[in-house]
């Protein structure tokens, strides 16, 4: 029988063994209970419906249509002519001819209220790494970023993990619809300043994800002011800004710089993605839109870390620059999104369930406080696990939101088919129905 | 904290003006308090207080010069290409970024001056005017073509291998519409546009891990579920940084080495890199002895070595680890209880005589140490697909793995890209075409360009695969010295109109080494090269 020598155990950083990825929250959990038992409509039609993942599928068909009509986007065309060129194109600035579709694409999308300066523009694979790109770049280890409550789970490990950067929270909550407001922003500054931590930005998401509801015009020059004021850093994440269901109720950062004549840009950075407005989570295509130079200048370095494949630049590019495309996908994005989204809130309301008033997103922001048996996070996070594990619905729990109020839901809908959207629904009218009665 | 934030983009400035300035403003703070001081108790308060304000100040000095000896130190982030470009008539480049920070100072609009950025920023400062970039940026502008600019500057300072592009272009345009969007059926997006696993497809990791083992002539099996992939070997490099070290803890690599290690493994992870000198009388091979010196060394300034990095084949001399080094790294790795990294992004592009070996071979037969072993590779070298990103991860590490793949997702694989790949890299009748024509290709061209610098009296080492030629060319340099070297770099880069990389850019501790790149060039370029380097190793050989 061998003798067992034991070898010392060669060792691991703290950040590959710290928690800080928070993979082990609810929000993640959710999807593994998903992933165990999915729903699906002929097979498996009593499994889990997915309702925590913020995907839009409602608008393939329009990028299916664009690509079986224009093969050239994804074989460089006959004889691939620009295959080679592409392939060993791995420059950091990125293809200018999709940094200028993708300027295009973000004025086309602000109704050309704003505009974007291609050089401007830096590539990353997806939001996730642009987040966390400028977060190395805005804030040293230990420093804070103020985020407001409630927000994406993602950005606790997005922000924090490998940046050694804090997050301090802007406390929102519903007496006034979780919007921002001054004396908010202050008492996060206050609390950063108090734990000894230094801010050195603030980071909203506009518009936001869970609430999918925009952030009005006063509100952004209210924050916009106090990041002047206390000489910090703004980045804005308008990742969802193309998923307004009303193009005209969404005011980017862009445009109130543009009315201030862009006085204090230098501090605003704009992240922007095609995941969520054009459903190509996969293709893992980001941007930092930066007014600062020497952002701008360290971001495109940072970014060889988290380079687009030039083949997709070179897809994407085509795709984009075509405006009769562009223009009829947003539109119809748009109304179909809307659609979606009044579909959820009259069978919500049928069930007797509110949600706060949204108009963007692929989400809405559903109220259960007054069926917590206590309004903590602990009953929440019971109800959570009966709508999992009993009604088979996956949502998002508030808390893993960071949302001082427990009892509210993120409820995804674009990212299944209308009749898995019926069925969910009805599963959420018996259960409501069963608690009446009980 | 702040005042100190403020002050340190402040100084940048200072120093410009004059080196004595820190005394200067010092002084400007503290008369004026001596005077306000000496009103009431002032004696005591009015010694008291300039004493401590010149102790931080001096604090603060040092700190400062700290700083500044990183940027020194800290040298060009590696492979990627030029800056400049395009874009110049925008945006502020280097020389303009300190006009940015002083042109904050009494700017009306951020009274106290421009909002900060985090320390890393002023890293990449030095970095760009480094020969590595500068060569890169005037290549682009005034790049050599056969037709049109039969008088530009001939880039031989990137390490692309353009031999077998056709090959690569070939099957694509056979291929590549079916493939993306259809797979043989109805054309549906759904399959490549929804979030997919970060570290990667698993229909694509069975095929880069068949592939892998292609390369190494079947050897190895490489198991899929070891595999990771990332967006290209650079975040491959630096997520091994992130989680095999902790900040403040250093690698071992040996130079010359690929200039990119000091982005990759240092920049963003705050980890050191030792680096451990070879010498051409051992022909730039890997010496234990030099490695145990290091470890040692580091030990003593109380720097935690955590892992060694080597390339193999290695960039730039081109030199294959045999087996048996590979077995005395190993011992050497578990005697001192450290990690090693092994960066085989060339292994395909062997071709010499030499039996390539990777340090996967070992592990298969090395149960006990898997878990220090981590491979790096890519398809950016061996396959001519640098703008696809494609790196890759492989550990037996189960822990290495888990930590690695939820990085990825930062640095993910685009999928459209992922499922091209996955059907060219299951055409094993492809993929063992191209291995050994682009083999034969780069013997070919080496051979041509070895012989070429050797009419001319260069030396070169005799390399074995990679793309590059380290030559000696000591003797041609005034000064054997840095300064030296880079002045013969400019003279081959604005004379020669040639684009080589200068040894210091690959840390190597002996003056005169200079590493060309042959596999951009044609048959038909290599005598242009030959000629134009002569000219100035003619005017150096009178000199």
């Amino acid at each position: 029988m061998a003798i067992e020598i034991e070898q010392p155990r060669v060792g691991l950083s703290k950040v590959a063994v710290s928690k800080t990825h928070g993979e082990d929250s609810p929000y993640f959990a959710g999807w593994k209970a998903y992933d165990e038992n999915p729903y699906h409509e002929t097979s498996n039609q009593s499994g889990v419906i997915q309702m925590g993942l913020a995907e839009n599928q409602v608008s393939f068909d329009l990028l299916e249509k664009y690509l079986e009509e224009h093969s050239e986007a994804s074989s460089w065309g006959k004889g691939a002519p620009g295959f080679r060129e592409n392939a060993l194109f791995q420059d950091y600035h990125g293809l200018k001819s999709f940094r200028q579709a993708m300027a295009n694409f973000m004025e086309q999308i602000r109704g050309g209220r704003a505009k974007f300066d291609p050089d401007r523009i830096v590539l990353t694979a997806g939001a996730t790494a642009a987040n966390e790109l400028l977060t190395f770049i805005l804030a040293d280890p230990g420093d804070a970023l103020l985020i407001p409550t409630p927000y994406y789970p993602g950005f606790d490990r997005d922000l924090r993990w490998r940046t050694g950067v804090n997050i301090v929270p802007i406390l929102c909550d519903s007496s006034n619809n979780f919007q921002i407001t001054p004396e908010a922003m202050e008492a996060a500054y206050q609390s950063a300043e108090s734990m000894n931590l230094k801010v050195r930005g603030i980071l909203i998401t506009n518009p936001s994800n869970p609430l999918g509801a925009t952030i009005q015009r006063s509100v952004l020059e209210l924050i916009l002011d106090f990041a002047v004021n206390k000489n910090i850093h703004l980045v804005s994440d308008e990742i969802y800004s193309g998923s307004t269901f009303s193009s005209s109720e969404f005011i980017s950062i862009a445009e109130i710089l543009e009315t201030r004549g862009y006085k204090d840009a230098e501090r605003v950075h704009i992240v922007y993605s095609l995941s969520k407005d054009l459903g190509l989570p996969g293709f893992r295509v980001g941007t930092i839109y930066s007014y600062n130079d020497q952002v701008v200048t360290t971001a495109r370095r940072m970014s060889s870390f988290t380079l687009i494949s030039s083949q997709t630049q070179h897809l994407l590019a085509c795709m984009l620059s075509n405006k009769e495309f562009s223009e009829n996908y947003i539109k119809t994005n748009r109304e179909r999104l809307s659609k979606r989204y009044d579909m959820i809130i009259k069978g919500l309301k049928k069930a007797g369930i509110e949600c706060l008033k949204g108009n963007a997103g692929l989400f809405c922001w559903m109220n259960l406080s007054p069926l917590l048996e206590k309004p903590t996070r602990e009953s929440e996070l019971a109800l959570w696990k009966v709508i999992l594990n009993e009604v088979k619905l996956n949502i998002s729990p508030g808390s893993s939101c960071h949302c001082s109020e427990p009892g509210w839901f993120r409820v995804c809908f674009a990212n299944m088919s209308e009749q898995t959207l019926e069925i969910a629904l009805e599963r959420i009218h018996k259960f409501m129905e069963q608690r009446k009665r009980n | 904290m702040t005042q100190t934030r403020y002050s340190r983009s402040r100084s940048s400035d200072t120093e410009k003006e004059n080196t004595g300035g820190g005394g200067g403003a010092a002084m400007r703070v503290i008369v004026p308090l001596q005077g306000v001081v000496q009103g009431r108790g002032g004696l005591v308060l009015g010694s008291i207080i300039p004493c401590a304000l010149f102790y931080f100040l001096q604090f603060y000095l040092k700190r400062h010069r700290n700083d500044l000896d990183d940027q020194n130190n800290s040298n060009s982030p590696g492979q990627n290409s030029t800056t400049g470009s395009a874009s110049s008539g925008k945006l502020a480049e280097l020389p303009a970024l300190t006009r940015n920070l002083s042109r904050g100072l009494p700017s009306p609009r951020s009274p106290r001056g421009p909002v900060s950025v985090s320390g890393r920023v002023s890293g990449i400062v030095k970095g760009a005017d480094s020969p590595y970039y500068v060569g890169l940026r005037r290549v682009k502008e005034d790049p050599y073509d056969e037709l049109s600019n039969p008088n530009g500057i001939i880039q031989l300072g990137l390490a692309e291998n353009k031999l077998s592009l056709d090959l690569v272009k070939h099957w694509l345009a056979e291929n590549a519409e079916q493939v993306i969007l259809r797979n043989g059926k109805e054309l549906s997006i759904s399959r490549i546009a929804t979030y997919l696993p970060f570290d990667g497809l698993m229909e694509f990791k069975v095929a880069v891990a068949g592939f892998m083992s292609q390369v190494t002539a079947k050897a190895v099996s490489f198991d899929p579920s070891q595999v990771v992939l990332t967006a290209g070997a650079t975040p491959a490099i630096e997520i091994l940084s992130f989680c095999l070290a902790d900040v403040g803890n250093a690698f071992l690599v040996p130079t010359p080495c690929y200039p990119g290690y000091d982005r990759d493994v240092k920049w963003r992870t705050g980890v050191e890199i030792i680096h451990v000198p070879c010498r051409s009388a051992d022909d730039f091979n890997l010496s234990i002895a030099a490695l145990d010196q290091a470890f040692n060394q580091a030990k003593k300034r109380g720097l935690k070595v955590r892992g060694i990095i080597i390339s193999n084949p290695s960039n730039p001399v081109g030199n294959l680890l045999s087996r048996d080094t590979l077995y005395s790294l190993l011992d050497f790795a578990r005697e001192k209880n450290i990690h090693i990294v092994s960066n085989e992004i060339l292994a395909g592009s062997t071709h010499g005589n030499e039996e390539f070996v990777s340090i996967a071979e070992i592990m298969d037969l090395d149960d006990v140490d898997r878990k220090r072993v981590h491979l790096v590779y890519g398809l950016s070298k061996d396959l001519s697909l640098p703008g696809f990103r494609v790196g890759v991860i492989y550990s037996h590490n189960e822990e290495v793995l888990a930590a690695a793949k939820k990085l990825t997702r930062f640095s993910t694989i685009s999928s459209p890209t992922q499922c091209l790949l996955i059907s060219m890299l299951s055409d094993a009748k492809f993929v063992q075409t191209f291995i050994t024509i682009n083999r034969e290709r780069l013997q070919r061209t080496y051979a041509l360009f070895v012989a070429g610098l050797k009419k001319l009296g260069i030396k070169c080492i005799k390399s074995s695969g990679g793309f590059y030629c380290w030559a000696d060319m000591s003797g041609l340099i005034r000064s054997y010295s840095e300064k030296g070297e880079l002045e013969l770099w400019d003279k081959l880069l604005n004379i020669a109109k040639v684009n080589v990389t200068p040894g210091s850019c690959c840390h190597c501790i002996e003056p005169g080494w200079f590493r060309f790149c042959f596999a951009t060039l044609t048959e038909k370029d290599i005598p242009i090269v030959i000629d134009r380097i002569q000219k100035v190793s003619e005017t150096c050989k009178l000199n």
